[in-house]
């Protein structure tokens, strides 16, 4: 819902509305991230059609049940769906017009956003030690690539937020940071559905 | 010390060939020429400010047409090299390895460093004109766009020169193209090249999307937009769905060379036939994406020289739309012969077999708009008169192709690549230069000379067919595709020979066409705005066009509003009334995008060569051009109403 809201405001907020015609660049540019989105979806359909097709070439290595241990899985994913609903709070604040609200929201997303890399990469290198690796066959290859790809595009985000609530401390709530902000949540919820395609095909079809 | 060098220098530069030595030198000489013409002009700052760190989407999409022609001379010489190689039987002009870098640096430059970048060449000269727009929705990632190509193409072309070129064909199979049978870096060179370029490209599909849906001119409605417009979004469309796919298969083909993994080796479970479905998922839309502009480009061309608007409009945008939705289920007719099985088989033969249905309507809509035409056959409508029997042919061999068991005795023959030539030839690059000697005036004020147009027109047309149609027959003689020579019983010497002396009569048309630019630069015949009578928006202003593009929009609400406005003004009806002048909102030029994509390049070079110590200085320098962009907040400026006023004057009184 927040979304629909923050749409409806960026529209209200078009800076410079005298000189702008009919085109309002805020607007415009949320609208560019939603069919940048689409093309990400593309991407990881494509990556989760190529861990379908080769989940079962274990090649003698270890399987999906042996390897995937589901209680730092589960914790993953928890914490990830509650930064989802933190950064919807951040957008609440926003609109809300209160700055350290939003400030506060989004670090609090960023912290639970490191603590889902942290948990995934110990999980990673746990599993190397254990002699599963990416060359060790077309399973973990394309294991290791899906969920990664995942995993970087948070770490993305991580990035990005950080240098979001900087401009927010320098800019305060303006046309051009709410559009960023509201950007930066939408592709934190798209990465949330994401992963919950990655818990259901990966996690839990793998140790059924 | 020495020694070690040497040994470097050996390994790292492409060495043993006098084609490859005289390659090395004219490379340096005209670097060379090049930085000593600019230093002695003192023309840096003129190039980096006005070109370098444009977001003019004009200037954006002249750099296009003229790096994509430097490509088209690449590639053509690759290919006038093979058709030197096979004019006789047991010819040893090119060395077997030589000739496998040749055909596919040949395929990769065409298609994704000639054809693409001429595309995106006239979304970006084209585009925003048609509509009203003032640029694109995204000016500076219009730019980013392009030179992510840029650099992904030096990237590519580099290759010849430095490491060695890929030779596994221009889309790359495994196992052919994993480390356990191309263990050079040519490969590498392949995938870094494209997937930079092709993030350009992807780039690009989101920005004309959104320009075309968001910015267009008071009361143009959707059915009221131009069709070249239509055939812009339709390809643009399709680069959304397609390319992230091309990024992933690059990107797993990568991670199998680099870190060993086993998406499509041979062992270990990996899975070969994958790449070739996923490579297929993007390179069929592929086809299509670059072929729909052009059709657009037909019916703008069609319509403005027959002085008649469009036959059948909307089945025109219906036919347009409908072929971006079904270019996604067609891709297994590229390897019948892999054994899916009758049942996926059949579906993907009837799938190709209805998209000529859609294919034959647009060319029953551009015949019946000449129909009582009042037709002039000037340079563009020449390439149209041209494209129509060549594509209908080309059509005509794809649907005997798209027969899957008659395709067990086409597949991968020389009948298979006269066919993908007749309708790239004759369909993409006929439809390009055909858009491009059509909008040629508006881009920079001077018509180019119709003589030697029609010269250049008549040596590519009938060059064209003298080189394909001898390949069909070789084809059905047996010939197969990338052989690099064969010998004298096989009965093929006096067909091959008709086709190189085809190849280099189109050869000759290009220079023509370099000729005819020169010579048209020279003796500057001045063209008013609106040189060959046309209907839509662009050519209502003056040309070149000012920077702001147009000073202020009128209300377009009907198809052809310029046709209709100056026929109004010939009845002495009242013509369409401009809002008042006010300020220009305009983005400012930018570094950063030309800096971005350079360390892109850095990134794909040291990964290349596994050098880490140039890839992640390249990786942090594309991070710090993003985070510089994004904390950056001045980045639009006003023009005053004084200085439009003045620039509309000056433009007008020029006309």
């Amino acid at each position: 819902m927040a979304h629909g809201n923050a749409h409806a405001q960026s529209n209200s907020h078009s800076h410079a509305p005298s000189h702008e015609g009919h085109v309002d660049l805020e607007s415009l540019r949320l609208m560019g991230f939603w069919i940048f989105l689409i093309t990400d979806c593309i991407l990881f359909g494509s990556l989760f059609a190529t861990y379908i097709v080769l989940h079962g070439n274990t090649a003698g290595g270890p399987t999906a049940s042996e390897l995937f241990h589901m209680p730092g899985v589960i914790a993953e994913t928890f914490i990830l769906l509650t930064s989802s609903f933190t950064s919807g709070l951040a957008v609440l604040s926003m609109n809300q017009g209160n700055r350290k609200g939003l400030i506060g929201w989004l670090v609090v997303t960023a912290l639970l956003g490191a603590s889902f890399i942290t948990l995934e990469v110990t999980e990673f290198v746990k599993m190397v030690h254990e002699g599963a690796t990416i060359g060790t066959s077309g399973f973990l290859s394309g294991f290791f690539t899906l969920v990664g790809t995942h995993g970087l595009h948070v770490s993305l985000g991580l990035v990005w937020m950080t240098a979001l609530m900087i401009q927010l401390g320098r800019h305060g709530i303006t046309p051009v940071t709410r559009r960023k902000v509201n950007i930066i949540s939408l592709y934190w919820h798209f990465l949330d559905v994401v992963w919950i395609f990655v818990f259901t095909i990966v996690y839990m079809l793998g140790v059924m | 010390m020495w020694e070690k060098i040497q040994q470097f220098a050996s390994g790292f530069f492409v060495t043993g060939d006098p084609l490859i030595y005289g390659a090395d030198v004219s490379i340096v000489l005209t670097m060379i020429a090049v930085v000593s013409a600019l230093t002695y002009f003192k023309k840096w700052t003129w190039l980096w400010k006005e070109w370098l760190t444009t977001v003019d989407h004009k200037r954006i999409g002249i750099m296009y047409v003229i790096a994509s022609l430097l490509m088209l001379f690449r590639g053509g010489v690759d290919a006038l090299l093979m058709r030197t190689q096979l004019a006789v039987p047991n010819n040893d002009f090119l060395s077997p390895s030589h000739y496998n870098a040749i055909f596919t640096t040949h395929g990769v430059i065409m298609i994704l460093f000639m054809a693409m970048p001429l595309m995106f060449g006239l979304f970006n000269l084209v585009v925003p004109l048609q509509i009203g727009a003032r640029d694109v929705a995204y000016p500076f990632l219009n730019s980013l766009s392009f030179w992510l190509f840029f650099w992904g193409a030096m990237l590519f072309n580099m290759s010849f020169v430095i490491g060695g070129s890929p030779d596994a064909g221009w889309l790359s199979y495994p196992p052919l193209s994993e480390v356990s049978h191309s263990p050079g870096v040519g490969q590498d060179f392949y995938i870094w090249g494209i997937q930079i370029s092709g993030i350009g490209s992807l780039m690009t599909g989101i920005n004309f999307v959104v320009t075309i849906l968001k910015m267009r001119a008071p009361g143009m409605k959707m059915m009221k937009m131009p069709i070249f417009t239509w055939s812009v979004l339709s390809s643009s469309l399709t680069i959304l769905l397609a390319f992230p796919i091309l990024t992933v298969t690059l990107a797993l083909l990568f991670i199998d060379r680099y870190l060993g993994a086993h998406f499509f080796t041979l062992t270990a479970g990996g899975n070969p036939m994958m790449y070739i479905n996923l490579i297929w998922m993007w390179g069929h839309p592929e086809v299509y994406i670059v072929v729909l502009p052009a059709f657009g480009v037909f019916s703008e061309v069609v319509a403005t020289f027959s002085r008649k608007r469009l036959f059948g409009y909307a089945s025109t945008v219906f036919a347009l739309m409908s072929i971006s939705v079904f270019s996604f289920f067609t891709w297994a007719h590229h390897f019948f012969t892999m054994g899916s099985g009758a049942d996926v088989n059949i579906f993907f033969a009837i799938s190709t077999m209805l998209i000529a249905i859609p294919t034959g309507v647009k060319v029953f809509n551009w015949l019946f708009t000449m129909y009582r035409g009042r037709i002039s056959f000037q340079g563009p409508m020449l390439w149209m008169m041209g494209f129509i029997p060549c594509f209908v042919v080309g059509g005509m061999t794809g649907l005997l192709l798209s027969v899957a068991p008659a395709d067990f005795q086409f597949h991968n023959s020389y009948f298979l690549i006269a066919h993908f030539h007749q309708v790239l030839i004759g369909g993409v690059a006929f439809g390009y230069f055909s858009g491009l000697y059509y909008w040629w005036p508006k881009v920079f004020g001077f018509k180019l000379n119709e003589k030697i147009g029609k010269w250049a027109f008549w040596l590519w047309n009938i060059g064209f067919y003298v080189c394909f149609m001898p390949q069909y027959a070789l084809g059905l003689m047996g010939m197969t595709r990338r052989v690099n020579t064969y010998s004298w019983d096989t009965g093929w010497w006096g067909l091959n020979l008709v086709s190189t002396i085809g190849g280099f009569l189109m050869g000759i048309g290009f220079l023509f066409q370099v000729w005819q630019i020169l010579h048209s630069v020279k003796f500057m015949e001045r063209a008013s705005g609106d040189p060959w009578g046309g209907r839509t928006l662009e050519w209502s202003i003056p040309s070149p066009a000012p920077v702001y593009n147009f000073a202020s929009l009128p209300t377009v609400d009907e198809k052809d509003p310029w046709w209709e406005e100056k026929e109004r003004r010939e009845r002495g009806e009242p013509a369409w009334t401009l809002p008042p002048l006010e300020p220009i909102h305009m983005p400012k030029n930018s570094g950063i995008p030309i800096i971005m994509a350079f360390c892109f390049f850095l990134t794909g070079f040291g990964f290349v060569f596994h050098w880490l110590w140039i890839a992640i200085p390249g990786l942090v320098g594309v991070a710090g051009c993003m985070l510089a962009h994004s904390f950056n907040y001045n980045t639009d400026y006003y023009i005053p109403v004084d200085e439009i006023k003045r620039t509309e004057a000056a433009a007008r009184g020029a006309v």
